[in-house]
């Protein structure tokens, strides 16, 4: 593997010295850090994408796309030290132009560009980062980025609260194990921060080491905070405190009414909000795990049956405006079969819906829709109106 | 400071410079002024260095664009349309790196070289974008030694061109490409790659194509027997190419004027390219006296006539033409060559300014949707052993494709949905947001798509103006009544018509048949 790379570098310094060879150049390489997609991949590739992209839609998300390059200026000064990281493309007499490094700054750009204010958004596309690629880790330097983004002024948390809903949705779908979805909120680590003593002009920085926890155990962490950052080992030990708290809306409450805590009006009102968010997680049945036992997406049908005899006509007049707007339905192959057996067929093969023609309901110009596991029914009027309702809502 | 100042001053000077022209132009334009400040600020940035500040240039680079939902909507609709065809035709899909190493695609695009988009040395390898998918595809082959394949593959690709925006030219656009690459019985997969395209430019319900059809021997073969020297047959063939946007005299005039040849070679050449037709016409061409003169000519013939026989079976010779003017640029090309156009007029024509001489990639004619041909050699030029592996494919021009749909639907009275929204959870009352987020979950647990808005106590008539204006069919409507008596009123937004449902498991079976999930 190294000769060959060195091979390829000598070739590549080949090239470069004698030009447009034109001739049998035997390159046969990907770019550093890139990689193609083989077709397993991207078979792969594909479920993933259709099981996050249903979940996006089934949410109401649109989707835009954007050129892979920007101006180099939109990107100028928005990722700090990163910066350095961004592909830049060759002056070649034109605008100064680098590879987009994220989707956001992006999405940002096309807000301002056509005034738009409120958007529910997804963006699947690649993004470039001049990494030190470690490929045994599954770092590349070109990589797919999938986001989600809501922009627009609305009621506190609710558009918060389906982001998370949304994320537990794709990791349940995509079946990759259990999970956990971290929550904390920028105002309260500020409010922390201040209640322990840290200085306003450390805030950033103090953050960044605290966000090493994932990796680092609270030692090094809290060394880190005292020896290089200048901390006081008194609000390292607070921070330490609070940092090791994990919870749920009891948490928040608990926290409301720490003597400390609630000195800052900032956390306070981070901690308001994390009520709120818990709260609506609970209607979206996702702030225990285990209770997001969710029904998939199913193959509904609609069984056509009838109460007497005599009724085939009028079951295969119906069923065919059934199948004419694309609802799967079935009828029994039988002219006269007893209602029993058609509702025992519907239990037997999980069929939901049965839609029973009777002599009375003929005459009335109506049909029974019931629901064969509650029996419960529902009288529609038979005519464009029990297809318009049982059909509305396809995508033509 | 003073670096500041003199920045400052600096763009102060060009600043006042430039609104002072502004100023003296009569009925200057608001976009006008919109891009001289757009220019300014990118000067101002450029000097200011990593200002960091709100810095936000509210332009895409030239030549490129954004996707809107809308347009997202309808490239959805189209993608899924061709991607269908393909699979439904056996192929798989490969992924390659948006760049690749500046040598991989060096020396493949003759005089279009110039046009490719080279990324900054940045101290680690010298890197370009992909100028299109069929070179990465070739090296794909030749790097995991594969010699058998069919697919395809749909990417942007990456042009330096003068864009001509209105005439719908871009220099980020997409290209679809489907190949078969293999050693195989003679035009069984080339025969293949023509019902593809027949199959997909009728699906996509375009309005009325042809596909003319040729092939570089014969194209050769003629050159040769009318008398053209060899060291001439590009560039005549790329004069030739220009027939189908110039009349044959300013033809023949480059050929004779430009390129140096003989009149009377350029007469035997105008009769050639006048003729059109199908099996029959390569009959007669294989009678021809001339013609027949060449063994090249004559094998282009024969694979012409084989080639025209599986497109009877395939049901497609309807739309195909054997078009003897047919000159694709390319220099790759090594057998059968086409081109589809769509035959009605009456949208945008996207034209190409191709070179003089230069074998312009893909010469996109007026009303030209597709293009492909036979390529031998191309794998052979990757492979450290030479090895060859014969390829057949073809490029749909998907951007032109887009743009017409897109003017379809400006021009249709049916909108455009942007999203797949079924039901929208909407409340008649205040306080009712958490029944509607406790419904909401029932619908995404079931997998409904549904919205619900963002709220609290939303009016009714703003929710049903947003399934108005989503393009919402059906609304679920909670209500403090409703919610007493368990139940959920189901309405369809266009008719009004409602139906009463119990509010328990059964709304979502009920609304799930409605959806037809």
């Amino acid at each position: 593997m190294q000769i060959d790379e060195e091979v390829a570098k000598l070739l590549q310094l080949k090239a470069q010295l004698g030009g447009d060879d034109g001739k049998h150049q035997f390159v046969l390489k990907t770019a550093k850090g890139t990689r193609d997609y083989n077709p397993k991949q991207m078979a792969i590739r594909e479920k993933v994408f259709n099981t996050i992209i249903g979940c996006f839609k089934r949410h109401g998300a649109e989707t835009i796309d954007t050129p892979v390059f920007e101006l180099k200026e939109t990107l100028t000064g928005k990722y700090g030290e990163d910066s350095k990281l961004i592909y830049d493309l060759k002056d070649q007499g034109g605008e100064l132009l680098s590879l987009r490094y994220d989707l956001t700054v992006p999405f940002a750009r096309y807000l301002a560009m056509n005034k738009i204010t409120n958007i529910k958004r997804y963006h699947i596309a690649k993004v470039y980062r001049r990494d030190n690629p470690a490929m045994t880790r599954g770092r590349y330097r070109e990589f797919y980025q999938c986001d989600f983004d809501i922009a627009g002024q609305y009621d506190a948390m609710i558009p918060d609260a389906e982001c998370l809903k949304i994320v537990h949705e794709i990791l349940s779908e995509l079946d990759l194990g259990d999970f956990r979805i971290k929550v904390n909120d920028r105002r309260i680590l500020d409010g922390m921060f201040a209640v322990c003593g840290v200085p306003d002009d450390k805030f950033r920085t103090i953050c960044s080491t605290v966000d090493k926890l994932d990796k680092l155990p609270w030692e090094e962490v809290k060394k880190e905070m005292v020896n290089e950052k200048g901390l006081s080992e008194e609000a390292a030990d607070q921070i330490g405190e609070y940092v090791s708290m994990q919870g749920g809306m009891d948490l928040a409450e608990r926290l409301l009414q720490d003597q400390k805590m609630s000195q800052s009006k900032q956390a306070c009102a981070g901690l308001s909000d994390i009520k709120l968010l818990f709260s609506y997680l609970q209607l979206f049945q996702v702030t225990d795990k285990a209770s997001a036992e969710k029904v998939r997406t199913t193959e509904v049908q609609v069984m056509v049956a009838s109460a007497q005899k005599n009724l085939l006509e009028e079951k295969l007049k119906l069923i065919t405006e059934l199948w004419n707007a694309g609802i799967k339905a079935e009828v029994m192959y039988k002219k006269n079969p007893k209602l029993l057996s058609q509702l025992q067929h519907c239990e037997e093969s999980g069929i939901p819906l049965v839609a029973i023609l009777g002599e009375q309901e003929l005459k009335d110009g109506v049909v029974k829709l019931r629901v064969v596991a509650t029996r419960e029914e529902v009288q529609l009027i038979h005519n464009t109106h029990t297809v318009s309702l049982l059909a509305h809502g396809r995508m033509t | 400071m003073f670096c500041i100042r003199a920045c400052s001053g600096l763009v102060g000077c060009r600043t006042a410079t430039r609104v002072r022209s502004l100023h003296s132009l009569p009925g200057i334009t608001v976009a006008q002024i919109d891009e001289e400040v757009a220019k300014l600020l990118q000067l101002k940035a450029q000097l200011g260095g990593d200002d960091g500040k709100h810095q936000f240039v509210l332009k895409t680079a030239k030549g490129t664009r954004d996707y809107n939902p809308k347009q997202m909507a309808i490239r959805e609709k189209v993608f899924n349309t061709i991607i269908g065809c393909f699979k439904r035709h056996g192929a798989e899909t490969i992924d390659t790196p948006v760049f690749e190493l500046k040598e991989t695609l060096t020396g493949k695009y003759g005089e279009d070289s110039k046009l490719i988009y080279d990324l900054k040395d940045q101290g680690g390898e010298l890197l370009s974008l992909r100028y299109d998918l069929t070179v990465p595809f070739a090296r794909y082959l030749a790097m995991n030694k594969i010699t058998n394949i069919k697919r395809y593959h749909i990417a942007k690709v990456y042009r330096r061109d003068n864009p001509a925006m209105t005439r719908g030219r871009y220099r980020e656009f997409y290209q679809c490409d489907f190949d078969i690459a293999g050693q195989y019985d003679a035009m069984i997969p080339d025969a293949e790659c023509l019902k593809i395209v027949h199959e997909i430019l009728s699906e996509l319900d375009l309005g009325d194509f042809r596909i003319k059809v040729n092939d570089r021997r014969i194209l050769d073969g003629m050159f040769a027997v009318c008398g053209v020297p060899d060291d001439k047959f590009r560039t005549i063939c790329s004069t030739v190419d220009k027939l189908d946007k110039l009349p044959w005299e300013e033809v023949k005039k480059e050929m004779v004027n430009e390129k140096g040849l003989s009149e009377e070679a350029a007469d035997q050449i105008g009769e050639y390219v006048s003729m059109q037709g199908g099996m029959d016409l390569a009959e007669r061409l294989l009678q021809d006296q001339k013609m027949s003169q060449s063994k090249q000519a004559c094998a282009g013939l024969s694979d012409i006539k084989l080639l025209f026989s599986y497109l009877q079976l395939f049901q497609v010779t309807d739309k195909v033409v054997f078009d003897l003017s047919l000159a694709r640029g390319l220099d790759y090309y090594t057998g059968i060559i086409y081109e589809a156009v769509l035959t009605q007029a009456g949208v945008a024509p996207v034209t190409t300014d191709a070179q003089n001489g230069a074998p312009s990639e893909e010469s996109v004619s007026v009303g030209s949707v597709a293009g492909g041909g036979r390529y031998d050699g191309l794998v052979g030029m990757f492979d450290p052993k030479g090895r060859k592996v014969p390829c057949v494919g073809v490029s749909i021009g998907i951007e032109r494709v887009f743009s017409i749909m897109e003017q379809k639907a400006e021009a249709s009275a049916e909108k455009v949905r942007t999203t797949e929204v079924q039901v929208m959870v909407a409340s008649a009352q205040k306080n009712l947001l958490e029944e509607k987020l406790k419904l909401i979950t029932e619908l995404w647990n079931a997998g409904i798509k549904a919205e619900v808005m963002y709220k609290k106590n939303p009016k009714l008539l703003s929710q049903l103006q947003h399934c108005e204006e989503s393009g919402i069919p059906l609304v679920a409507i909670l209500g403090e009544q409703e919610l007493k008596d368990g139940v959920v009123k189901l309405r369809v937004v266009a008719t009004r018509e409602e139906v009463q449902l119990i509010h328990n498991t059964h709304t979502v079976s009920l609304i799930t048949v409605s959806t037809k999930v």
